[in-house]
């Protein structure tokens, strides 16, 4: 009896609370929907009406913004899983001076906010004329997703089993063959949550974005629709349109692969 | 997929690096492992690292290094800057501007960490006397916020706080209590718990995965024995609960410190420090003064004192968790 009611005490209080995350998300789908005639509040049902989508897409340049974010993103993720799986390996499986030293550098790294740095980032990229351009946004978050991305790897190496590389070198395999072929294959699930974590944070990355690009071609998603906003303040409709199709590709990944998200953050994952 | 989140497959150690935190090493390769393997160059292991290390070099070490060269000098981006040693650290601590900044992420650490930690451990505590049906969905829910761009955030709650048209002082007007509704992000006492509180809705989530996560690997037998010495509710959650949940309290206080302090996007696509200085933050003026006022030395040394705390508090945490851990 006790037991039923606790179970259902939870599922209440549980609901509640999920409720509260889902409303203002619920909130802006439906802004969102309304019909543009600016006499809206924010979260009432009138109907489904994509127009809003269609005139924010066009007045909003989402599409260059997207794009921008897609080719960043793509970038910084393949650059930095490559490296991050490279040297978590090194670290993970070889021993060579300086082992140690260099990891804790690396683990200084992680801590480091990106509001420490941005301030040279800007200054060294103006002298190297590298302002305005897509390297401004990729080479920093590489370094910064790199820090992050080795020592997830290198935990994770380190539970291979000892004897299956031993194994693999006993055969007469190179350590690069080892990687490719023996531990890979095995690495999967861990390799795609560090993915996935480092495309959610270069996709919704803002103030490096923000300083580092003033050109309208290159802005990135967010950056974009902080952008919208300044010029759309008293349209409602449309500003939810935009926040909503600048929300929708990382929402939908989550909703494939959300056990990577929350796996991937419980553990505690931060990124400079 | 209904596996518990936070026993993840031989995934991941946690991230918050612990051999930097606790001071405890991790174990030194075994005297086994200490003969060279052959076949193997030892160099090898150098050029594995080459790329990541050339990045990190690059684009995280050289500019932290720069940043505190720049936070040496009183320069304003164009003209030649002029030598003032520590002055601008002092400034930080002096400045009234900026030490209100500091404090005001102090009061962000309330609805960012505080909060949430606690609406997240009084869940666990109700969690962890039952079992409840479709847990998975409420965590999908739950770390929706999580995910999104913190721009698409700010947008959403300004439209809720909106004076005017806003959701929160129509429901005011609507219940008769429309004497209450007001600017929330424009008034001068309000403004800094308005947003605090966007942050506490963007955070609870990952407390209560976390803690649900944690509870969940509890030993049943603890409870049972803690039902069977006569304990109530409440006795059980200070006694077997809370204390389960120490590494996970840790995890959840620190991503949710370090959020509350680098908080920019939320602030910048809110007020914009406003009104006045009642929302200004460390992130947001460093900023302000690279950007907008050319005070870049001041700037630069302002971002490094934030990770200065930053760093500090990751390690005070930690190592209360720990000693937790042990008494």
């Amino acid at each position: 009896m006790i037991a039923r009611r606790e179970q259902a005490m939870a599922t209440v209080i549980l609901g509640l609370f999920s409720l509260i995350a889902l409303l203002p998300i619920v909130g802006i789908v439906l802004t969102a929907l309304q019909e543009g005639d600016s006499l809206e509040t924010f979260g009432t049902f009138h109907g489904f009406n994509f127009g809003n989508f269609a005139d924010a897409w066009r007045d909003g340049n989402f599409d260059q913004y997207l794009r921008s974010s897609a080719i960043v993103a793509v970038v910084v993720v393949t650059a930095a899983s490559v490296f991050s799986i490279l040297a978590g390996y090194a670290f993970a499986t070889m021993r060579f001076r300086g082992n140690q030293a260099l990891f804790y550098l690396l683990l200084l790294g992680l801590m480091v906010p990106l509001e420490a740095m941005i301030v040279p980032l800007y200054y060294d990229f103006r002298d190297l004329n590298l302002l305005d351009t897509y390297w401004a946004l990729i080479l920093p978050q590489v370094g910064t997703s790199v820090a992050f991305g080795t020592f997830w790897m290198r935990a994770y190496f380190r539970t291979v089993p000892k004897s299956l590389t031993e194994a693999a070198r006993i055969d007469g395999a190179s350590s690069l063959f080892t990687l490719w072929r023996v531990i890979l294959p095995l690495a999967r699930p861990a390799v795609l949550t560090m993915m996935v974590l480092i495309f959610m944070w270069t996709w919704n990355e803002f103030l490096l974005a923000l300083v580092m690009v003033s050109d309208e071609g290159l802005r990135t998603a967010p950056l974009g629709l902080s952008f919208f906003q300044g010029r759309n303040r008293d349209d409602l409709t449309l500003l939810a349109a935009g926040a909503v199709i600048v929300a929708l590709p990382i929402v939908l990944v989550y909703a494939f692969l959300q056990r990577h998200f929350i796996r991937g953050m419980v553990t505690g994952a931060v990124k400079g | 997929m209904a596996r518990p989140v936070a026993t993840p497959p031989p995934v991941a150690e946690p991230t918050i690096p612990r051999e930097l935190l606790g001071g405890e090493a991790a174990p030194a390769a075994s005297p086994a492992a200490a003969a060279r393997p052959p076949g193997e160059p030892r160099g090898i292991g150098y050029l594995y690292l080459l790329p990541a290390f050339v990045v990190f070099g690059l684009f995280v070490l050289f500019p932290l290094g720069h940043s505190f060269w720049l936070s040496l000098f009183n320069w304003d981006g164009l003209t030649p800057g002029t030598w003032v040693g520590f002055d601008n650290y002092v400034d930080v601590v002096s400045d009234p501007a900026l030490r209100n900044a500091f404090v005001h992420s102090a009061v962000l650490i309330v609805f960012y960490s505080v909060l949430p930690v606690c609406i997240g451990l009084m869940l666990a505590g109700i969690v962890a006397r039952t079992r409840v049906r479709g847990l998975t969905f409420f965590r999908t829910v739950l770390f929706l916020p999580q995910v999104m761009a913190l721009v698409v955030v700010a947008i959403m709650w300004r439209m809720i706080y909106d004076p005017a048209s806003g959701t929160i002082n129509e429901v005011l007007r609507t219940i008769g209590l429309g004497s209450l509704a007001q600017d929330w992000l424009g008034d001068f006492s309000i403004a800094l718990p308005a947003v605090g509180l966007v942050g506490t809705w963007v955070m609870y989530g990952l407390a209560m995965v976390l803690f649900m996560a944690g509870v969940q690997k509890i030993p049943r037998s603890l409870y049972d024995a803690a039902r069977v010495d006569g304990a109530g509710p409440v006795r059980e959650f200070f006694a077997v609960t809370l204390p389960a949940l120490r590494g996970e309290i840790g995890v959840a206080t620190t991503l949710t410190m370090i959020a509350a302090l680098r908080n920019f996007d939320l602030i910048y696509n809110t007020t914009k420090g406003g009104p006045g200085d009642a929302t200004s933050v460390p992130a947001y003026q460093v900023y302000d003064r690279a950007f907008q006022t050319g005070q870049v030395g001041s700037a630069a040394a302002i971002g490094l004192s934030l990770a200065i705390v930053i760093f500090l508090l990751t390690i005070g945490v930690n190592k209360l968790a720990d000693r937790a851990a042990t008494t």
